[in-house]
């Protein structure tokens, strides 16, 4: 064969494979675009910081966030502001402020996560059966799957907050009253995304191949549907995430949350802050924009997810 | 001079990151009043980007380059200004689409898109204007027309709707009809329909159409000429029936090798091209198609093959083409 | 005569209409299919024409028992597949496999083909362990004319005419007796239809397999077939060996879809006569009465047609079937075409009212080539 004829095989083979690269799966493909997305990478950068200051932020800060030390100071209608040695002032009974925001971000993250994670487990546990059962388990799935999320329906319709509050009063206020309250409230989103995603998977195209191949139903609805319906989950998680900190904020500052503010969170702080407001307005600021810059990055993020798992906006 | 005469176009897209698609790379052809063109071709060849780069469809932004002329007239459509544009659009030049349900507003009744170019291109208002749309869907065979007025494209069924689109692209009498795969959304029966009101449209009114198409079939019973594209490029362009009597590129014999057709037995195998059109080599360093011909010699890579007219007018860009096979019917 | 494989009698899918807002109140059916029978011959290819709306991709499913039948009985190598039990029917899922139109839509986008390839063999216990799969897999991937580096790659990562390959490789992994193919060179490039065509022809000779193959493609049907049925509106028209059926159409509404296929010849384009038929194909939900053809037939006659449908019966010789009242007056030129009032399909509740004046009917032959 001549070099001419040659150069041609080999540019034909050079854009039909590159035979030595392994096949891309959906989710790197996914994680690479999230990658080249810029505002993904900001709210990565932020979580980055919330969580390493999370972490290791008991250990950094200057003075003990419970410590009385500046009470001498603090008189009705005066408290301490910025100074050299505390850089954000005293807060109302004279602990460090700028101590108390840092270690205040461990609780904060954790009443986040903790609060998703309760409500995407039960939700992603209803909705995925009830999926499961539309998708494909005839007339018994139908009925299981209806009265599934009826349930989910009812509790769809409580408003999230009056929810929350009866939760409260029947477990006492606590943090972990808040945890279980926001996790509850988003058990329905997560319940009727799952099954809503699971439903139109179990008529595609590929289900009825798999049925055709022989394939069990169970096999089916676990290894085909699910995870195909899983993307919008994640991403809603992430969102979640971010609206869980400000709803735990908010039930915190109605009283709801931990009444002990020897552990500071930043809800509860915005809390105890709002007595303040007209003498030192920057014990509310402060832990008001840690919570919205930490939400912004769950948010930027999960609309990066969002974009690089929607299979519409896939070429 | 022809209606319009198409030179050297070519439309590439960039993008930050990514390669620069050339998704059509000098085409010309001309075509003359009351005339029937088509461009037929796969996915990828071109053919719709060229139609909407002669509308001024393509977006307007950066990374989007259109070069060389389309003299419609004295005006050349591809340095024409938006406003221009839109007066030309519809009046002179209109075109059809494939998917007609997407292609109409659907919370507008059909009426009132049809009397709205009216309004704009002719200046017809009121009963006027409601006369002569009854009178436009009456003409391209809508049923009742003073009730599917009032209709919204949903009510309609699909051949019902591209009737509708016709009849709003005819509404001004334009010189020019592009219509861009018209039935590929169509059953066969309702294709047979909309081919014919087509065929009658250019018969009495002697609108030019330009048919852009995938379908060999509907090319050989519409068009006089006929354009094949390729990658971008128009590879073999001729008159109706020498082209399907005597195709000179590979690919074109290819093409009409692969479609089975009614009139053959089973049994006998098509003559398939092998590869994809994703298989291509870059025009500049020779034939596209050479990764995937069986004709190929040496002379193909290195340089793109001219475009290479015989006295017939029939032009091919090939080095080796197919030997003539038939006599010629002129 | 060689042996049947599948044997469809009076088959039947109706979907229920359903509205209401608490309770789903069935206001009526959708009749699918309405009653098909059919015969498909061991080794043989059996295509299944109709346009969209005709019910011959239910028929299809139905017949895998993908779409339960509403009635009717579908007997596949001596077994009932209506009665059959859920996990036989299972087990014997191994023997009829499908091919679907959308390649892309029919693979799941998660999986590897290595894992699509395989999941068949594993639902029935096939190929032992996994060197043994392979080794199975890499035959049919050869079969299919895909190289082995595919076996890592991702659906997305292949081209159009790849995926479908890779859906073939999928069915006949498992060596079946039967293949469905529903629609499969359609959403296809024109290059790639015939590689695929071919491919499907040449698979049938070497594995000896049984094609049921459902296209709208009145031309691919004909070139892959030995037997073709027309449907139309739920019910076969027509039937009969794929060179008769082409040679002597005898349903009026065969005659028409067959003259409505433009063919890529000019000459044979400007001689042919061209049957043009009024208005849109019926609602199923809502079919006409007698003969589901009669409202757009050009040769349709006012007695029996709107009242009496007319069964399949067999006209000439032997393999020739047609549902039509009137064959034998049409074929003799007895009883002449006439134009025909288009009326006007709703496509949401059906106004039978409205009658228009669209009239086209027969075209004269040799139109002038414009």
């Amino acid at each position: 064969m001549s070099t001419k004829t040659d150069k041609i095989d080999r540019l034909s083979e050079l854009s039909a494979a590159k035979e030595d690269e392994h096949g891309v799966s959906l989710w790197t493909e996914a994680l690479r675009r999230v990658r080249r997305t810029p505002s993904a990478l900001v709210g990565v950068g932020i979580l980055v910081i919330f969580v390493l200051v999370a972490i290791v932020g008991p250990w950094l800060v200057p003075y003990s966030p419970s410590e009385l030390m500046g009470i001498n100071e603090v008189r009705p209608g005066v408290i301490p502001g910025p100074s050299a040695e505390h850089w954000l002032g005293y807060d109302h009974n004279g602990r460090d402020q700028f101590s108390r925001l840092i270690v205040g971000a461990r609780q904060t993250l954790l009443v986040g996560i903790v609060s998703t994670l309760i409500g995407l487990t039960l939700g992603a546990l209803v909705g995925g059966i009830a999926g499961a059962a539309a998708g494909l388990g005839g007339r018994i799935g139908r009925a299981v799957d209806s009265v599934l999320m009826r349930i989910v329906d009812m509790l769809l319709a409580l408003p999230s907050l009056l929810l929350a509050v009866s939760i409260a009063a029947l477990l006492g206020a606590s943090l972990t009253t808040v945890m279980i309250a926001v996790g509850v409230v988003s058990v329905p989103v997560f319940a009727r995304l799952l099954r809503g995603a699971m439903v139109v998977q179990a008529g595609s195209d590929y289900v009825l191949a798999s049925t055709s191949l022989g394939v069990k139903r169970t096999k089916i609805a676990v290894s085909h549907i699910l995870p195909n319906s899983l993307a919008p989950v994640i991403v809603q998680a992430t969102l979640t995430l971010a609206t869980a900190i400000i709803e735990a904020a908010a039930l915190s500052f109605l009283g709801l949350g931990n009444p002990d503010s020897a552990t500071p969170e930043w809800g509860l702080m915005l809390a105890d802050a709002q007595q303040y407001l007209d003498v030192r307005p920057g014990l509310a600021i402060f832990p008001a924009l840690g919570i919205i810059i930490t939400a912004l990055g769950f948010t930027l993020l999960g609309e990066a997810m969002r974009e690089a798992l929607d299979p519409k906006l896939r070429k | 001079m022809p209606l319009l005469d198409v030179k050297d176009l070519s439309v590439t897209f960039s993008r930050r990151g990514q390669r620069t698609v050339r998704a059509v790379d000098g085409v010309s052809f001309a075509v003359e009043a009351g005339e029937v063109v088509g461009l037929v071709g796969e996915s990828g060849c071109g053919k719709s980007v060229t139609s909407l780069a002669l509308m001024g469809l393509l977006p307007k932004q950066k990374g989007v380059t259109i070069g060389g002329s389309a003299m419609f007239g004295d005006t050349d459509l591809l340095q024409t200004d938006e406003r221009s544009m839109r007066d030309i659009r519809g009046r002179d030049v209109a075109m059809i689409f494939q998917d007609p349900l997407s292609s109409l507003n659907p919370v507008v009744p059909i009426g009132i898109q049809v009397t709205e170019v009216l309004t704009r291109h002719r200046g017809l208002t009121g009963e006027a204007a409601r006369k002569e749309a009854v009178e436009l869907l009456n003409r391209v065979g809508i049923p009742d027309p003073s009730r599917r007025l009032k209709e919204y494209p949903h009510q309609l069924s699909g051949g019902m709707r591209q009737r509708a689109l016709i009849a709003m692209a005819v509404a001004c009498a334009p010189k020019l009809l592009i219509a861009d795969e018209p039935t590929t959304a169509l059953d066969v029966t309702i294709q047979a329909q909309i081919l014919e009101l087509l065929r009658e449209l250019v018969r009495e009114s002697g609108t030019a159409l330009i048919m852009i198409t995938h379908d060999l079939g509907v090319v050989a019973g519409m068009c006089d000429k006929v354009n094949v594209l390729y990658a971008g490029r128009v590879i073999e362009s001729a008159r109706r029936k020498p082209l399907f009597a005597d195709p000179r590129h590979p690919y074109t014999n290819g093409l009409l090798g692969s479609v089975p057709r009614l009139d053959s037995g089973k049994g006998e195998r098509l003559h398939a091209i092998r590869g994809s059109v994703r298989d291509v080599l870059p025009w500049p360093d020779g034939c596209a198609f050479a990764p995937r011909c069986d004709q190929r010699v040496e002379a193909c890579v290195g340089e793109p093959p001219a475009l290479v007219e015989d006295i017939h007018r029939h032009a091919y860009r090939c080095v080796n083409p197919e030997s003539r096979t038939a006599e010629v019917p002129s | 005569m060689t042996e049947t494989l599948v044997e469809v009698d009076d088959l039947k899918v109706h979907f229920p209409i359903k509205r209401g807002v608490f309770l789903d109140r069935v206001v009526g059916h959708v009749k699918a299919v309405d009653g098909v029978d059919l015969r498909i011959a061991k080794g043989q290819t059996y295509g299944l024409v109709g346009e969209s709306g005709c019910g011959k991709s239910t028929l299809g499913r139905a017949l895998l028992q993908l779409t339960p039948p509403t009635g009717g009985r579908v007997n596949f190598d001596g077994t009932e597949l209506t009665t059959l039990p859920a996990k036989q029917l299972r087990s014997m899922r191994r023997r009829m496999q499908m091919i679907f139109q959308d390649p892309m839509s029919s693979l799941d986008p998660r999986q590897n083909v290595e894992s699509i390839l395989t999941e068949g063999l594993q639902a029935h216990g096939l190929g032992g362990d996994r060197t043994e799969r392979r080794k199975i897999i890499a035959k049919a991937l050869d079969a299919v004319g895909l190289p082995q580096w595919a076996l890592s790659r991702y659906p997305h990562e292949f081209s159009g005419g790849q995926r479908q390959r890779i859906g073939i490789a999928r069915a006949v992994v498992l060596n079946p007796d039967l293949i469905v193919a529903d629609e499969p060179v359609s959403a296809l490039d024109v290059s790639i239809q015939a590689q695929v065509i071919n491919l499907l022809e040449e698979l049938q000779e070497e594995l000896g397999l049984t094609y049921l193959v459902i296209a709208h493609d009145l031309a691919v049907v004909r070139h892959i077939s030995d037997t073709v049925g027309v449907m139309y509106l739920g019910a076969l028209v027509e039937e009969a060996p794929s060179d008769d059926i082409y040679r002597t159409p005898l349903h009026p509404y065969t005659r028409a879809l067959m003259s409505a296929v433009p063919v890529p010849d000019p000459e044979v384009e400007d001689r042919r006569e061209r049957i043009l038929l009024a208005g849109d194909l019926p609602s199923p939900a809502n079919p006409p009465s007698g003969c589901r053809f009669h409202t757009r037939c050009p040769w349709a006659q006012p007695t029996r047609c709107g009242t009496e449908r007319p069964e399949l019966r067999v006209v000439g010789t032997g393999a020739h079937r047609v549902a039509c009242h009137f064959v034998e007056q049409i074929e003799s030129g007895e009883i002449r075409p006439h134009t025909v009032k288009a009326e006007v399909i709703a496509d949401g509740a059906g106004s039978k009212d409205a009658h228009g004046a669209l009239e086209t009917a027969l075209e004269t032959p040799g139109g002038p080539g414009i």
